[in-house]
């Protein structure tokens, strides 16, 4: 049977308003906006619906949800239980904390190598919180699979993944045998929306917790302490510009003054 | 490795030239190496790419490392990887940068790995410090900056297009060009490329164009962008989106400007019912003046802009079409 992974990420709400948006320099960590629960990263949620669409697709198959991240973070899971998936595993330890996409990879790879066989490991394109887009493709090298990065649209055929991948400029479909990483892009369209039922049957389903020594990682290898790329600073940039509000008796007028500003500085 | 010496660029091409955001990396990485007392080496692969070797010299490179084999006429992760390894190993430099492209964004992380480094995506900056390469990026959909410095060797960046100055080509620059075999087994592409399709914007690029009237989920319709459309017809200019726009379906993914579309850098932006998100803002970094009409007063797009007007788009788009034909004309 067909076995899939998807990695989800929870992540701040990228939808919060940016003026909320503060970090701790010292700690160089983003504050939590009071009111503002975490989500799960939204590329990653649509890998699980591209799962899900496979799994209709050839009729049987087995989707795991993985995730690195503090306890809280079983609520990304959740989601992804409740869309459809089978079961969790969740990636917890104090080890694991403020680790570079390559340490974090590795952590990754490590369960991924314990729940094999396994045929795709789908993950978003890039989290919006660091958005790097590193992870899956240290995963795949990991692993020792090829990975196709930033997908619209998956197929499975007889052992054979048929990939349409976004680019900047248009569109390319790529075929791959069997196993693979494939990264999602938001061009595959909406993810289902969980029913109750469905959230309500999620809280049954199984979310194993493993730590680094259940891997049999090494602290060492892991987190900040397996990383070589260092985070100096974290700072909110400064926005310089001055905006001058157009106003006028009617809509209208403040739009032929913006035109003539327009025309007056020669950018029109 | 040690005794690690060079700026080593991962050159591009495009339609047979040289890309642009090659050109502006290799302007980076001279500035780098200047910094350091070091050489800029440019890796060139791809397929009868080898008369390209001078127009890198030209913008600023000391020596081009040249594969050049038909297994790299298109771009594959397999086949890209291994060549890109082989020249990073003979020429070892001490740093490595990428454009923040489709190639750069896919061959980035995996040369990172076989180089034993990590990778800094999508960099603003890059600066010498302490003889470390800091690396500046923006994170949380452009609402922080992070600053890095890497642990190991060579230190590797992607960098955003359009942030760094190209150097004025100079044909009278010397440099080496040094052949390297690929070397790849075709059976280790793993991947095969049925079919590639181009969607480009129809009229100016994008990238090229000096005024863009971009639209956001406020425009709310197919019709919306058409009126846009006009407009930007009208400045001789081209149409924007934002990921929610393109996601609606109201235009081409083609259009999408931001952190996950294109870096662009028009003398004007009109901004068009879009609320700010920092996602969309990230691809106006190189935007000079910006203007937009939201009926939000709150809306985060007007702490960049220049000119702004609070009011439902549609009460102000049509006369501010009129006006600016009538202008045009006087």
């Amino acid at each position: 049977m067909l076995h899939m992974i998807c990695c989800v990420k929870q992540v701040p709400d990228p939808e919060a308003p940016a003026s909320q948006f503060k970090v701790d320099e010292a700690a160089k960590k983003v504050l939590p906006i009071p009111g503002v629960d975490p989500v799960a990263d939204e590329y990653a949620v649509r890998g699980v619906e591209a799962a899900l669409r496979i799994r209709e697709a050839v009729g049987e198959a087995k989707i795991t949800i993985l995730t690195l991240g503090p306890e809280a973070a079983r609520d990304a899971v959740k989601k992804a239980l409740a869309m459809g998936a089978d079961e969790g595993v969740q990636l917890t330890d104090k080890a694991f904390e403020d680790g570079d996409s390559f340490a974090t990879a590795r952590a990754l790879a490590a369960a991924i190598k314990k729940l094999e066989p396994v045929d795709i490991v789908f993950c978003g394109r890039q989290a919006p919180d660091w958005d790097v887009g590193v992870t899956p493709s240290v995963i795949a090298e990991l692993l020792g699979v090829p990975c196709v990065t930033r997908a619209c649209d998956v197929k499975v055929s007889d052992g054979t993944l048929k990939v349409e991948r976004v680019l900047m400029d248009g569109f390319e479909t790529v075929e791959v045998r069997l196993p693979a990483v494939v990264t999602i892009s938001n061009e595959l369209g909406e993810p289902r929306y969980p029913q109750l039922r469905e959230i309500m049957a999620a809280a049954r389903k199984p979310v194993a917790v493993w730590s680094a020594a259940d891997l049999g990682l090494d602290p060492s290898q892991v987190g900040a302490a397996g990383s070589v790329l260092s985070l100096d600073r974290l700072y909110v940039p400064v926005q310089e510009a001055q905006c001058e509000f157009i106003e006028g008796e009617t809509m209208e007028e403040a739009a032929e003054k913006l035109a003539t500003k327009l025309r007056e500085a020669k950018l029109i | 490795m040690a005794n690690e010496s060079g700026v080593l660029v991962i050159a591009e091409t495009a339609d047979g030239a040289v890309a642009g955001i090659t050109l502006e990396v290799l302007g980076a990485a001279r500035r780098l190496a200047d910094g350091l007392g070091q050489p800029v080496q440019a890796a060139l692969l791809g397929q009868g790419v080898e008369p390209l070797a001078q127009a890198l010299i030209a913008a600023g490179a000391d020596k081009v490392y040249v594969v050049d084999a038909p297994i790299l006429a298109e771009y594959q992760t397999d086949a890209f990887v291994p060549a890109a390894e082989k020249v990073c190993r003979e020429a070892n430099p001490s740093i490595v940068l990428l454009g923040q492209t489709d190639v750069g964004r896919d061959l980035g992380p995996r040369l990172a790995f076989r180089l034993g480094t990590a990778v800094a995506m999508d960099c603003l900056d890059l600066a010498i410090s302490g003889g470390r390469l800091v690396m500046t990026r923006a994170c949380y959909g452009g609402n922080a900056n992070a600053q890095h410095t890497c642990k190991a060797m060579p230190q590797m960046a992607t960098v955003r297009v359009k942030s760094q100055e190209p150097l004025a080509p100079d044909a009278s620059r010397q440099g080496q060009v040094i052949k390297v075999a690929a070397d790849i087994d075709p059976a280790a592409v793993r991947t095969k490329i049925t079919d590639r399709r181009k969607v480009e914007a129809e009229g100016i690029r994008l990238e090229d164009a000096e005024v863009i009237v971009g639209g956001g989920r406020g425009v709310g319709s197919l019709e919306g962008f058409q009126t846009l459309t006009e407009l930007a017809d009208l400045m001789k200019g081209a149409v924007g989106s934002t990921r929610a726009a393109c996601d609606a379906g109201f235009c081409s993914v083609a259009t999408q400007i931001g952190l996950t579309g294109k870096v662009v850098s028009p003398a004007l932006y009109i901004a068009v019912g879009i609320s700010g998100a920092s996602q969309h803002m990230a691809g106006l970094s190189g935007a000079k003046n910006i203007v937009a009409i939201n009926k939000d007063p709150e809306a985060n797009v007007f702490r960049y802009c220049r000119y702004g007007i609070v009011s439902d788009w549609k009460a102000v788009v049509p006369t501010f079409l009129s006006k600016v034909r009538q202008l045009k004309a006087g």
